[in-house]
């Protein structure tokens, strides 16, 4: 148990808060229903586009296609003024440095994926090499897994460790944790995952690997958005969110817009406190401020696909 | 890591901490088109199938409680009119309605219900304009649930025999029904929907603050061609509902609205054999315990009391937390609070709008000035208020003790009473500690205190971990002063049947 090796202090994880699915979920689908509209819909788009991490995390990557998405995640749709870039492009450790020189003094960061990303089936030495590796190469983040079968053997306290560890192989990289909740089952093991994660020194906590369904949903990310609000409310200090997987289309991302809005409010609508991991939303995302430019959507042909 | 940041600095700092819910982001204006409904300058009684003139000639107005503007006048019917309604609904009885084959009934039923989907924007425009609701629940609530409801009830008419196996019942004759003015279509649904079911005739009279979906049901209904007579629906005050009350013609009373009221009609009926269903006011208590998921809890505390302005007599008004998670609460209330959008009630992202009469403010306030002198902690959020018409900010009232009147009156309005226990037997005490007993809801994880408090909670509905649910299957009604009688289910139909 958590408890039994740590200090006092330790917060007991097997008391985090319960959850009622039917509640969580009503309440999820109630942010749906808010009406957006004209200049706060162009506003909510652009800030969607800033808040993406651009990811690609393929077998099958190589240098050439991690330079095609730098350059797209630098200039999303040239054609359209006064829109902002990405936040950050998503990589496996192996491409960060590749990213990293793309990507020049953009601003815009690499994230890294590492430990043994997606499964977490590894040696906690080998992944903390994983990290140390995508931190020397450059990696300003750096997206972890949970081990997700100790989690359900009820080794919190293996979990808790770990993360910690992988913080400290961070040195100054932030570090967000995906807890892969497609694998966890109920949202009480979700609220669980995200005490853990946040109390052990995460700095953003994430839905998904993307590799697994289902991905982000809304209630689940509604879930850890209070565990933060929780978690600032006891100890001030704020943490990321990322939902990851499944958000293609801008009119769940401003949906997820309206969650972070009223959930947690002013501090947390931007890409330093909240992001989405996603390819292919960035794409919807133009061609909506498009269509809001100039009355009339543009076929898939006129946005590029890097 | 967490260890690192001292309990000391973590406490001092929790207390400044704020979520800023006033956001750079913002929601752009999102009106629904008042365009999408018709809204007649004069309305008449329809009476016998037709739209008949008041032998009063008067006429009174209904306002928009959002911008205090006329929409329409309607008519006022005194003793003669309620007397030709009441020969109407009786004709229709006795020549057609009674005759009728079930499975026949039941067609004109579903029609009705049919119509009343295809014209559900327009429904739920006038009814946010009648009454100042927000357009989200006339549209996503009151409507559907309407339609839902005639629906289910069209669903029984020919399956009598199954509703009361091995008896057989008979109609009552003419039912007298008045509606209140807080789900105005809803409530002419509930009540029209079981008595055309099991054969009876109607005569209706909406309240006169809220009477234009009603009359647009009667459009509905004269369109889907229900024979002369079989529903009848009139426009008054008070002085009409009571000539429909004491009607020596008419058999059964279905009355929703105040207490007062509900008494004021068993005293009429008092020595006649007519039959009443009751559903008055209601004190509600919102029960949550320490293990209760907290966050689901509080969203059920504000749809508890905040859905429809707190205007339902269901509200979860009395709120009883456990000592423990009291602050915890308490606190995630008033955040909750602030996300609240108070404001035009046509507007597509109002959460909270209008009050529904200058008479219900008049009432609230003076209830929220009664909070503040018992010495209860008042707050309500810091949202701005239109400048014409009537409002009132979502307001809670924490430190209130069982003694203060707030905690026991119904205030019918967006105003909470927070109370705080210790043991399961002291706020089941408490919570039965009132006289009224409508309804009640429980907040736990733990499935057999669900029972346990489900068990012994004089209430006639009781909600675990939600609140303000409703459904057709689902009877409806009260406890002692919130009235007698079922509405909804298979229960709503033996309120209009003889058993023989």
């Amino acid at each position: 148990m958590a408890i039994a090796k740590s200090s006092q202090m330790m917060h007991d994880f097997s008391l985090s808060p319960r959850i009622d699915q039917v509640g969580v979920e009503e309440r999820a689908s109630r942010f749906t229903k808010r009406s957006i509209k004209n200049e706060s819909k162009e506003n909510g788009l652009k800030l969607v586009l800033n808040m993406i991490d651009l990811t690609t995390l393929e077998g099958k990557d190589t240098d050439g296609k991690v330079k095609q998405l730098c350059y797209k995640a630098m200039h999303p749709h040239d054609a359209l003024a006064d829109i902002p870039t990405v936040a950050a492009i998503c990589v496996y450790p192996s491409m960060v440095k590749v990213a990293k020189k793309a990507l020049g003094d953009s601003g815009i960061k690499v994230a890294s994926v590492a430990t043994a990303f997606p499964s977490g089936q590894a040696p906690r030495d080998i992944k903390i090499r994983d990290t140390k590796y995508a931190v020397n190469e450059g990696a300003d983040e750096v997206d972890m897994v949970i081990s997700r079968g100790k989690f359900h053997s009820g080794e919190y306290n293996f979990v808790f460790d770990e993360i910690a560890a992988i913080k400290e192989a961070c040195g100054a990289a932030r570090l967000k944790v995906i807890l892969e909740t497609g694998e966890l089952g109920t949202y009480d093991k979700v609220r669980r995952a995200s005490d853990i994660a946040m109390h052990a020194g995460a700095d953003f906590i994430k839905t998904s690997t993307g590799k697994i369904q289902p991905a982000a949903t809304m209630p689940v990310t509604l879930v850890m958005l209070e565990a933060i609000r929780d978690f600032y409310y006891k100890t001030g200090k704020m943490i990321g969110m990322k939902p990851a997987g499944g958000i293609s289309k801008s009119k769940l991302a401003l949906h997820y817009l309206v969650m972070v809005k009223e959930v947690l409010g002013e501090d947390w609508l931007n890409n330093e406190w909240f992001r989405f991991g996603a390819s292919s939303l960035a794409n919807d995302v133009l061609m909506q401020l498009v269509k809001l430019k100039t009355g009339q959507y543009q076929s898939a042909n006129y946005f590029s696909v890097d | 890591m967490a260890k690192a940041i001292s309990k000391k600095k973590a406490a001092k700092k929790s207390n400044t901490i704020k979520l800023k819910f006033d956001t750079s982001w913002q929601y752009a204006l999102a009106p629904e088109s008042k365009s999408a409904a018709t809204i007649n300058k004069q309305y008449d009684l329809f009476i016998n199938g037709e739209w008949q003139k008041p032998t009063s000639k008067k006429y009174f107005d209904t306002i928009n409680p959002a911008t205090e503007e006329k929409l329409s006048e309607v008519a006022d019917a005194n003793a003669a009119d309620v007397d030709k309604a009441v020969k109407a609904a009786r004709n229709a009885y006795d020549k057609v309605w009674k005759k009728m084959p079930a499975k026949e009934r039941a067609k004109y039923i579903f029609r009705i219900a049919r119509i009343m989907q295809e014209k559900a924007r327009e429904l739920a425009i006038v009814e946010t304009l009648d009454g100042g609701k927000p357009i989200k629940e006339s549209r996503d609530f009151d409507v559907p649930t309407a339609a839902n409801h005639l629906f289910y009830y069209a669903g029984w008419a020919d399956k009598l025999e199954y509703a009361f196996p091995n008896r057989q019942t008979e109609p009552l004759g003419v039912a007298g029904q008045i509606t209140p003015w807080n789900f105005p279509l809803l409530m002419a649904a509930w009540k029209i929907a079981p008595a055309l079911a099991t054969g009876n005739t109607v005569v209706l009279k909406p309240a006169e603050s809220t009477p234009l979906t009603t009359l647009k049901l009667a459009e509905i209904i004269q369109e889907a061609d229900l024979p002369p007579g079989v529903v009848n629906i009139i426009t008054g005050a008070g002085d009409t509902g009571a000539a429909i009350v004491n009607h020596a013609d008419v058999n059964k009373i279905a009355f929703t609205g105040s207490t007062n009221v509900g008494k004021i009609i068993q005293r009429a009926i008092a020595g006649t054999n007519k039959k009443a269903t009751l559903e008055l006011g209601g004190k509600a208590a919102n029960i949550i315990f320490e293990d209760a998921p907290i966050d689901q809890a509080v969203e059920g505390v504000v749809n508890a009391i905040f859905f429809n302005q707190g205007h339902v007599c269901c509200a979860g008004s009395r709120l009883y937390v456990q000592e423990s998670v009291a602050k915890e609460v308490i606190r995630k209330l008033r955040d909750r609070m602030q996300s609240l959008i108070v404001g035009d009630p046509m507007d597509k992202n109002t959460d909270i709008g209008a009050i529904n009469s200058r008479e219900q403010l008049n009432i609230i306030q003076k209830y929220i000035a009664i909070g503040k002198k018992e010495g209860a902690e008042m707050y309500e959020s810091s949202c701005a208020l239109p400048s014409k018409g009537f409002w009132c900010r979502p307001t809670i009232f924490s430190n209130v003790a069982q003694s203060n009147r707030i905690a026991q009156e119904e205030i019918f309005g967006p105003v909470l009473s927070i109370l705080t226990f210790r043991t399961d037997d002291e706020v089941i005490e408490k919570a039965n500690n009132s006289p009224y007993g409508l309804s009640a809801g429980v907040w736990t994880d733990k499935g057999s205190k669900i029972f346990n408090m489900t068990k012994r909670m004089r209430a006639g509905v009781v909600w675990a971990n939600t609140f303000n649910k409703f459904d057709p299957t689902s009877p409806f009604g009260g406890y002692k002063e919130s009235g007698f009688g079922r509405e909804g289910g298979l229960h709503g139909l033996s309120a209009y049947v003889n058993i023989v």
